[in-house]
């Protein structure tokens, strides 16, 4: 492919990206550049959590029961080895943070993907081909869409521990998880997709792809797809951020990740009972992460939206 | 207008009996109802006759009917893990949720169209871009976690409030109400705060974003032309069509808010219909699930038409159309 840009010099893809009104206004907001910094300095920590992390809170052999229930560092019965202090099995909270903070966005990312895509595929051909699949699609879109979505996700998850042989929803808890969340959040990407797509399909281009024969798929894949996805991006931004928050939901009901591989949500619900014997800091500590990570995500997605939207301008 | 609120009943009949064919696979072909009935020493032979007596054997439209027909009579079976009849598990917590639900409506509503208002008319001034800043904070923050910090602030810390619970109730016929008693008021407080917060955030942008766009138009620039006081076009011609697309995602909200009641039930331990739920489903309680995802489809429906009904009622420009 040939960059043939507007102006008269050529440019590399990352000459114009640093000429775009997307790197202008993220330069010239400091609140969105924190945000990406502490998006940035949290995924990147939680994905090397084994090199970052000061210990190794599931090596078992590591762990010892005089170290558990210590109060963070600072604070008057607190061991300078933990500064966040540790949990009722003597883990360190600041590591199991970074632990779970991997889980967590883990399943946050591959939701995201997984709703992206259904999301997309049901909007692409829905909006294409029109017609009874475009209306029994967005008909099922419509009724999936007056329930709140953590229904849905508490429903795919029950159904599935149901279908499972008993003691196989341990290994695959993590995936059934994604599934229930991919599940309750593609509507949104269908409905954007399907829309644009039904703009596309009667431009020109589309119609010389259809006029040289080229099959459906190969027309919606490579010409439809990189017009309609714009908006995408930006649901998927906004979305990460709701598929965090219903992973610890879930998990915090009991019915997410199991506490073997423990999410930033299961470490709440496990800090939760020690919260009235003045424990606080076993839940407040992963429930301060989770609301950081949220936030920051939150806050991109809504620069990323008014960014990319010119009618705001 | 008779034959719009008929075509919207006849889709609400529609999007009930898709909810019930869910429920109704559920009961079908996740797990094996009779195993969930009997104890491990009954004979095939027995299994083979509760499975006739049942009705199980008949063909799926049969069964698909008989379902239907039982659950429009309230007639869920019993539950598999707690063996009592759905329906009167259900009764017994209902009032709970509902109690709950509405105060934390009321209070989202009370707080939140105010200040959506607010921010709207006084966009430049601090307090507002401090209430923005807020319900950004406030979306993001997790359902569950405002319920913890509130427990860990005013019940552990502070020790003002019940943690859990819904404190003394006072029957009234089959109704339990929480609202006579001065625990049962005490109680509500921290969950009803927990499950508004989220709800109002969502009213404060959305009333804003309205009203910004309604100040826009050239309806109000000719009330200000014409002199009006700035009162008279704040409240008297902008806010009233504000309210219209406001009322549709209220109406929403109220079901939501049945909904995250799940969260702030667990949370707090009230002893409602959210918590049931989630008890049901890492049981595999099907009944229980079944009947709950009836309800709150039963809500939401009967919702949605109340708000379409109230649509045409309060914008003439719809009438016209239909």
């Amino acid at each position: 492919m040939s960059e043939t840009a507007g102006s008269a010099t050529p440019k590399t893809a990352l000459g114009r990206f640093l000429d775009s009104d997307l790197w202008w206004s993220f330069t010239h907001s400091p609140v969105v550049m924190l945000a990406a910094l502490v998006t940035l300095a949290m995924v990147l920590s939680a994905v090397f959590a084994p090199w970052v992390a000061p210990h190794d809170p599931f090596d078992l052999a590591s762990l010892d029961l005089m170290d558990s229930l210590k109060p963070p560092a600072w604070m008057e019965g607190g061991d300078p080895r933990y500064w966040l202090g540790t949990d009722d099995q003597g883990r360190d909270i600041l590591s199991t943070i970074l632990y779970g903070a991997r889980i967590s966005l883990l399943v946050g990312f591959l939701s995201v993907i997984l709703a992206m895509l259904i999301g997309v595929t049901v909007g692409l051909v829905a909006g294409y081909s029109g017609g009874i699949a475009d209306a029994v699609l967005m008909r099922i879109a419509d009724i999936q869409l007056t329930f709140p979505a953590i229904l849905i996700a508490l429903l795919v998850d029950g159904v599935m521990r149901g279908i499972l042989p008993p003691g196989a929803h341990e290994r695959v808890a993590l995936f059934v998880l994604v599934l229930a969340i991919a599940l309750s959040h593609w509507v949104q990407y269908a409905r954007t997709v399907r829309s644009s797509a039904m703009v596309e399909r009667n431009k020109e281009y589309v119609q010389a792809a259809r006029v040289i024969g080229l099959p459906a798929p190969l027309i919606l894949v490579r010409h439809i797809l990189p017009n309609v996805m714009g908006p995408v991006l930006v649901i998927a931004t906004i979305q990460l951020a709701l598929a965090i928050i219903i992973e610890a939901t879930l998990s915090f009901l009991g019915v997410g990740v199991p506490p073997t591989s423990p999410s930033l949500g299961t470490l709440i619900r496990i800090g939760n009972d020690y919260l009235f014997s003045g424990e606080w800091w076993i839940t407040v500590f992963p429930g301060l992460a989770l609301i950081i990570l949220v936030l920051a995500v939150n806050l991109l997605g809504d620069w990323l939206r008014d960014a990319l939207n010119p009618k705001l301008r | 207008m008779l034959l719009f609120i008929a075509r919207r009943l006849a889709q609400s009949v529609l999007v009930m009996l898709t909810v019930a064919l869910i429920a109704f696979t559920l009961f079908q072909y996740v797990g094996d109802p009779i195993n969930n009935m009997v104890d491990q020493d009954t004979s095939l032979a027995e299994r083979e006759r509760i499975r006739k007596q049942l009705g199980l054997d008949d063909p799926v439209y049969v069964q698909f009917w008989r379902f239907v027909r039982n659950a429009a009579h309230g007639e869920f079976g019993v539950s598999y893990r707690l063996r009592k009849p759905v329906a009167d598990l259900i009764a017994e917590r209902f009032p709970a949720t509902l109690e709950l639900s509405m105060i934390s409506a009321i209070l989202a509503l009370a707080i939140g169209i105010p200040m959506g208002i607010y921010t709207a008319l006084n966009r430049e001034r601090w307090p507002a871009k401090l209430f923005m800043t807020l319900s950004l904070v406030g979306v993001s923050l997790p359902t569950f976690l405002i319920g913890i910090f509130l427990i860990l602030i005013f019940g552990v810390q502070l020790r003002w409030l019940p943690t859990f619970g819904r404190g003394e109730v006072v029957q009234i016929g089959w109704w339990s109400t929480g609202l006579l008693t001065a625990s049962g008021l005490k109680s509500l407080i921290m969950p009803a705060i927990t499950l508004a917060v989220f709800q109002m955030t969502l009213i404060v942008r959305l009333v804003r974003a309205e009203m910004l766009e309604v100040m826009r138009t050239d309806y109000i620039k000719f009330a200000r032309a014409r002199g009006l006081k700035e009162r008279t076009i704040n409240f008297g011609h902008a806010l009233k069509n504000t309210l219209v697309p406001v009322i549709t995602i209220i109406g929403l909200q109220v079901g939501s808010i049945i909904a995250f009641a799940i969260i702030t039930e667990s949370v707090f331990q009230w002893p409602g219909m959210g918590l049931l739920f989630v008890q049901a489903i890492s049981e595999v309680d099907i009944p229980v699930m079944a009947a709950y995802l009836m309800l709150i489809a039963l809500v939401f429906v009967i919702i949605n038409l109340i708000v379409d009904i109230l649509y045409v009622v309060i914008d003439p420009r719809l009438r016209v159309q239909s």
